[in-house]
């Protein structure tokens, strides 16, 4: 089903989404991978601030191309998501509702997604030009020396992504296999 | 005796990153369009359709197809009887990487350090160079901008001879399966098997380079690739791993003679952006 979505994530919105869902988002995100996570997870363990309120907002996993001149942004499609596996619990515990990356998440952050009643999404690996277009403005807000892996404020229209794992905790890795497989096994018989 | 200058490897090096980058390589760019159409699950046939979509939006407005330009490898065919001139060889790639990924607005995705990971190098370099000598007047360089969401799902493992055919390709089979969700399927494979451990990686690494349609001479080798072809294929796993036909686009295997105690067996995987091209001087 499709569906068009703004943030910041209410309940009523991350409750109204299924895995499989194709979902257009509107509004501000915030980008942040490795390295930032990292930062981030070191900077709560020093009892320092967040560099943003992370309450009900999405964090997309993504390091952007320079822009060249006339963009906003340059190429900027997601990064694989299990990399930031290990840091996720703690940001979902403090108030984190969303993510986007590409590829499943550990048993941990799937128990969290189910516990926080948040959401993860996907987006399609390798189409950087396609997802820059729906970035309509960038701003770097945090860790600028990070240089790509920095953390940006970006402002999307309808931002093209799939519900990978709901808040149920249907997961599209063990579902979209298995609902091929079934298709298959229909055609043959 | 051929003469070539270094500027104008540095040149070249620079204009093929860009290339890359931007177009796939033709025998890639009619697999994914074919593969949209074949594609019967809808949802796998909706992301092969936004795969296609994002490449022709790369084309045409020449520009980074995904926004991890990689790690530049280049595998050099240094004939005996070429003399550069005005630099060396390992500096002028290294210069067309850097003037490439700098003044053509890519990612510079390389840290200078390994562990500390806390300089980032400016400018994507260092490629990693591989050389081989040949004789003549020949100098080919072909390069590889490989992403890293794939190039960790590979592996290598040392098999023992009695694993047999079969144990290899339940090896390649189980490396594809677990690796491709995260590798952005529809995923292509190069697979060494033989030789040392260093030489099956680097077979692995060239099979990246193998046109699609292009297939391997020896009989077994053949079958073995149709058949994790079909495997894979099975699977169910899809694009993104979210469900479908298509997981795999093609698969490769190189092998090398190997010492009577090993079996030796690479697994390198690469998105469907597999972005590659040479430059003949």
């Amino acid at each position: 089903m499709m569906k068009k979505i703004s943030t910041p994530l209410s309940d009523e919105v991350i409750a109204s989404l299924s895995c499989g869902d194709q979902v257009y988002i509107s509004g501000i995100i915030y980008t942040a991978r490795d390295a930032a996570h990292k930062r981030l997870i070191d900077d709560l363990k020093q009892n320092k601030d967040l560099p943003f309120d992370i309450k009900n907002q999405i964090v997309f996993y993504m390091g952007p191309c320079p822009a060249a001149p006339g963009e906003v942004i340059g190429p900027a499609g997601p990064t694989t998501s299990h990399r930031m596996d290990k840091y996720t619990p703690r940001l979902l515990s403090l108030g984190l509702r969303g993510m986007i990356g590409k590829g499943n998440r550990s048993s941990e952050v799937i128990e969290s997604i189910k516990k926080y009643h948040s959401i993860y999404f996907a987006c399609v690996g390798g189409t950087g030009t396609l997802c820059a277009k729906h970035i309509q403005h960038s701003e770097v807000i945090a860790y600028s020396d990070l240089g790509t892996e920095a953390i940006r404020k970006l402002e999307v229209v309808d931002f093209p992504v799939f519900v990978a794992i709901d808040a149920k905790g249907n997961n599209i890795y063990i579902n979209g296999p298995n609902n091929f497989r079934k298709y298959l096994l229909k055609q043959d018989n | 005796m051929k003469i070539v200058q270094a500027k104008d490897i540095t040149q070249k090096v620079a204009q093929l990153c860009v290339e890359i980058n931007t177009k796939l390589a033709d025998d890639i760019d009619s697999v994914l369009k074919k593969e949209e159409d074949n594609e019967p699950y809808s949802l796998a046939k909706n992301i092969l359709s936004v795969i296609n979509e994002n490449r022709a939006l790369a084309l045409n407005a020449k520009r980074p197809i995904c926004q991890d330009t990689g790690m530049v490898v280049a595998f050099v065919k240094y004939g005996q009887d070429v003399v550069i001139k005005d630099g060396s060889i390992e500096q002028a790639i290294q210069e067309g990487v850097r003037q490439a990924y700098c003044q053509g607005y890519m990612r510079k995705s390389v840290v200078e350090d390994p562990l500390l990971r806390d300089k980032n190098t400016q400018d994507n370099t260092p490629a990693v160079i591989h050389y081989q000598v040949v004789p003549g007047e020949v100098l080919q360089i072909s390069i590889m901008a490989k992403g890293f969401g794939s190039e960790n799902t590979s592996a290598l493992k040392m098999m023992k001879p009695s694993d047999g055919i079969e144990g290899v390709k339940q090896f390649i089979f189980d490396t594809i399966r677990k690796g491709a969700p995260n590798a952005c399927a529809p995923i292509i494979a190069g697979v060494g098997i033989g030789g040392d451990f260093e030489e099956a990686a680097l077979l692995a690494k060239k099979a990246l380079f193998i046109p699609l349609d292009q297939h391997q001479q020896k009989p077994h080798l053949y079958s073995l690739e149709k058949e994790l072809m079909q495997s894979v294929n099975k699977s169910g796993i899809g694009p993104m791993g979210m469900g479908g036909k298509t997981t795999m686009l093609g698969i490769h295997i190189l092998d090398y003679p190997t010492h009577i105690a090993g079996l030796p067996v690479a697994v390198n995987i690469c998105c469907y952006v597999d972005r590659r091209g040479t430059v003949v001087f």
